[in-house]
């Protein structure tokens, strides 16, 4: 099938990229791609797929990376040792998602999301001010004796691999039964609740999963920079950036997820090396992008591109069969011609 | 240490009458609209720097000057709804307010930090250390004047709302969109005053704000999570939850600065949570909005 | 024969409004039964305190031997009771068979952990929804997204799903509502069907008087909130109270099909959905 082909060639160009472009600091963008690519999948887990929008994933991401830094530091671990420290990045993820989630998702979904912030600036504020956390100078990673061609190659092998298992996981959380139930849930919480969903434990559970992934690609880019500090680990345009990603690449979708990480991380990376701009015009920038996307292409590229697509394919037959005629012609008809589901909606 | 207590306790109510004014703000625009307005902070800001600048360069009375900031403000909320709000649909529209009103945020920050740098200023007309010994308490004469601004704008909203024409449409949208429509009340247009009213507070708080906090672009970040907070706690929607949420956070917050001044912001998010966690809906809830 | 589902003195208000005043039904296993009434009777009220979606303040609500009052939707529909939403409630960004198979989870607990995210149960509940789509006719558009259905495809759509779970008491809150008179044969015959062969007990709450008085061997007539008269359909069409509650007292002829608005009905839970 054409899309397990397509899948296959961009695997191998994701594979061969650092060994074509060996120059580190074109592979760094990759790096940060692939770690905004895993982040973004790690929000559609749960945002995605339950239509619950959380703007607090840097809850994760800076825990995660705070976790390792702490873990580092307290073990005195060191080298490529610290890598092992990656499964208690997730658990602490995963342990701080529970009562997170048990608070926030209680609540209608806009007020879920200003909850998310509120704990956002609540953990902002704990790694600014705990005594562990190295207050407003952050925490420095130890030493890791790679060259430097090797280590932007590495750490990208290492995201990459990470962007990958997030998507297997997305992927198989999207075929599954429980899948089913998150996305029920997004349509109709109430009659999803009536036919025996157990709400409250399926949200969590995705919750958990998004929370889990995010803290180990936190623990990822704390080693890859080299350093965290509580506004960067904790950087309030963190989620609004993964939002528009998955906003552009399309909304409860796994490819537009990595699409859009893909195509806003770079972008977003060069723009800010460019002298002429400086921090505030970023700001700017990333505020009009997503003004833009939002009322102007609010399913994304992908849905609109499947759409597009689809269109151009079928041109001339006609769409779903009117369901007018019923018993034996309906039997005939098999599954439709086209229809809006077979666009980009997995 | 009484005295500390009473004097923290005092502060608290006059500088939360204050945020009760830009929560009040929040929480109608909310109630109304359904809209949540992020950027609600960061107006605070540009409304205290648009005081700050016309009292640097043109030596107007802070105060007095909100006969200007007042109505500047309310037109930039009215553009701002024109511009980007009005053309959300569908029936995720709150959630997506959320996020376009997040973006609005940023680039206004943006833009002020552009204008007026990264450095912290203060508006400091003459009176701003003045104050008046009351019962034995100092009181500052910012706090008084901002608590008697705050009182009769709420006053003046709330007259609004409820004793004219205007306000009766408002309260016809806020009840059902369609039923207004049908009657013939422009919904577009309701919508865009209120958010302009619920944006004009802001100018007022932040007059007040900015003479007595050291500020700049990115004050707008600790603003909105309080008030946000205050918000849910008093129940989004409820303008009586905020003023209560408002009055009680500030009064807490003063309290916890005595032993602790760096923790004392997280008196918001541990009220914020113990709330959330037996009263989902906040102290008052949407339910005391429609009542009223 | 003992009634399967029995209400014994419901009374429900809404503020000043008194919706329910003693309303009382009795369906007995293996009928088709009606529940008729002009607008604000509180027709669909009672559908909604019968499946849980409203607590009434007094009455009980009898499923066989057991009181089910009070509980919760999803506790009604585990016991066997299934019901249809007069707006359709459907998920509309789930495909038709996604939407079967949903309603088909519920009654099929995950063995463990590798069940609940695995995909092997579903085959045998894939078979059964297909059967039951093909049954109401519209199989054919499985894959597609219920959302783009029309309104009568919704409503077979709702008719479906209602018997994956096998429900041994159907409540359809009017099955022939806006729908065009070839499609209303269609669902009338095939709950006269499913009664036949399978011998399900159906009460279906309806304003169109020839789907009613065709297809109900019971119908009973609430006005204002209480049983007016219970009976069959000859004797109730007759009845005096029924063509003054439904006429207004001077008319005294055959009755003139009703002509209403639908009445819309709100979600109970203030979570989650939407807003």
């Amino acid at each position: 099938m054409a899309k397990g082909g397509g899948l296959v060639v961009l695997i191998v160009l994701a594979v061969l990229f650092p060994q074509v472009y060996s120059n580190p600091s074109v592979v760094n963008y990759g790096v940060f791609a692939m770690i905004f690519a895993t982040a973004a999948v790690a929000w559609h887990v749960f945002s995605g797929n339950t239509g619950y929008i959380s703007l607090g994933q840097a809850v994760f991401y800076g825990s995660g990376a705070y976790a390792m830094g702490i873990a580092a530091r307290d073990w005195h671990i060191e080298g490529t040792a610290v890598f092992e420290l990656l499964p208690l990045c997730a658990a602490v993820g995963a342990v701080i998602a529970v009562p997170f989630g048990l608070i926030a998702l209680r609540v209608r979904r806009h007020t879920f999301i200003v909850i998310t912030i509120a704990v956002f600036f609540i953990f902002q504020l704990m790694a600014f001010n705990f005594w562990f956390t190295g207050g407003s100078q952050g925490l420095d990673s130890p030493f890791l004796t790679w060259a430097p061609v090797p280590y932007y190659q590495n750490f990208y092998y290492i995201a990459l691999a990470c962007t990958a298992g997030a998507v297997i996981v997305a992927w198989l959380v999207g075929r599954s039964r429980f899948g089913l139930q998150l996305r029920a849930i997004r349509d109709d919480e109430d009659r999803a609740r009536g036919l025996g969903v157990k709400a409250m434990r399926v949200k969590l559970s995705a919750f958990v999963m998004s929370g889990t992934i995010t803290a180990l690609i936190g623990g990822v880019w704390f080693y890859f920079i080299e350093n965290v500090q509580p506004q960067t680990g904790f950087d309030p345009l963190f989620d609004l950036t993964l939002v528009l990603m998955v906003f552009l690449g399309g909304f409860g979708s796994i490819s537009g997820a990595v699409l859009g990480a893909l195509i806003i991380e770079p972008l977003s990376l060069w723009m800010n090396a460019q002298p002429a701009f400086t921090g505030s015009l970023s700001e700017v920038m990333l505020g009009a992008v997503f003004l833009l996307v939002v009322l102007f292409m609010p399913r994304g590229i992908v849905p609109t591109g499947g759409e597009l697509i689809t269109k151009l394919r079928t041109r001339g037959r006609p769409a779903v069969v009117p369901a007018t005629t019923i018993g034996p012609l309906s039997a005939s008809s098999g599954p439709s011609a086209n229809s809006v589901s077979s666009g980009g909606a997995r | 240490m009484a005295r500390e207590i009473t004097q923290a306790i005092v502060n608290g109510i006059l500088v939360g009458g204050v945020y009760a004014l830009m929560a009040v703000g929040l929480t109608l625009i909310f109630g109304v609209l359904d809209i949540i307005n992020i950027a609600q902070g960061v107006l605070v800001i540009l409304g205290a720097y648009l005081s700050y600048s016309l009292f640097n360069k043109a030596g107007i009375d802070p105060f007095l000057g909100l006969l200007i900031t007042i109505p500047a403000m309310f037109i930039v909320g009215v553009v701002i709804h024109w511009a980007f709000i009005s053309r959300l649909r569908g029936g995720e529209r709150t959630s997506m307010t959320l996020l376009v009103t997040y973006a609005v945020a940023l680039i206004i920050e943006g833009i002020l930090s552009r204008i007026y740098g990264a450095d912290n200023v203060q508006i400091s007309p003459r009176y701003v250390n003045s104050s008046v010994r009351i019962l034995g308490f100092y009181v500052g004469w910012v706090y008084i004047w901002g608590f008697i601004l705050a009182v009769a704008l709420v006053a003046v909203i709330y007259a609004l709302l409820y004793r004219t024409k205007f306000g009766r449409s408002v309260r016809a949208v806020m009840q059902d969109e369609t039923a207004a429509r049908l009657v013939g009340i422009s919904v577009n247009r309701v919508a865009a005053f209120t958010f302009g009213i619920g944006v004009a507070a802001t100018a007022a708080g932040g007059v007040v704000f900015g003479e007595t906090n050291a500020f700049n672009a990115n004050s707008g970040y600790d603003l909105i999570s309080r008030l946000l907070s205050i918000v849910i706690l008093g129940g989004m929607g409820s303008v009586g939850g905020a003023l209560a949420a408002s009055v009680f956070m500030l009064t807490a917050e003063s309290l916890v600065t005595i032993w602790q001044p760096t923790w004392a912001v997280a008196v918001y998010y541990a009220a914020l949570v113990i709330v959330l966690v037996y009263r989902p809906t906040g102290l008052f809830g949407r339910k005391a909005v429609r009542a009223q | 024969m003992t009634a399967l589902l029995r209400t014994e003195g419901i009374m429900k208000a809404y503020g000043g409004v008194q919706a329910l005043n003693g309303a009382e039904i009795e369906v007995e296993e293996g009928t088709v039964a009606g529940l008729i009434g002009p607008n604000g009777s509180g027709k669909t009220t009672l559908f909604n305190v019968i499946t849980g979606y409203e607590r009434p303040d007094a009455g009980e609500v009898w499923f066989g031997e057991r009181a089910i009052t009070g509980l919760a939707p999803d506790k009604v529909f585990a016991a066997g009771i299934g019901r249809t939403f007069q707006l359709t409630r459907i998920f509309p960004r789930l495909t038709v068979i996604e939407n079967m198979l949903i309603a088909a989870q519920a009654k099929d607990r995950p063995r463990n952990l590798l069940a609940w995210l695995g995909r092997d149960a579903w085959t045998h509940h894939r078979k059964h929804a297909l059967e039951l789509l093909e049954f109401v006719g519209i199989a054919g558009h499985a894959d597609v997204l219920a959302g783009s259905l029309s309104y009568g495809q919704r409503k077979l759509l709702e008719l479906a799903y209602v018997l994956v779970a096998d429900p041994a008491v159907v409540l359809l809150d009017e099955p022939a509502g806006g729908v065009n008179p070839t499609l209303i044969n269609m669902i009338a015959d095939r709950i006269r069907l499913l009664n036949a062969e399978q011998g399900k007990t159906f009460l279906l709450v309806e304003h169109n008087m020839e789907f009613v008085m065709g297809l109900c061997s019971t119908i009973t007539v609430l006005e204002s909130g209480a049983t007016v008269v219970s009976g069959p359909p000859d004797i109730v069409r007759t009845d005096k109270r029924v063509l003054d509650a439904y006429l207004g007292a001077d008319l005294d002829e055959e009755d003139e099909p009703v002509v209403d608005g639908p009445v819309v009905d709100e979600p109970v839970s203030n979570e989650g959905n939407g807003r």
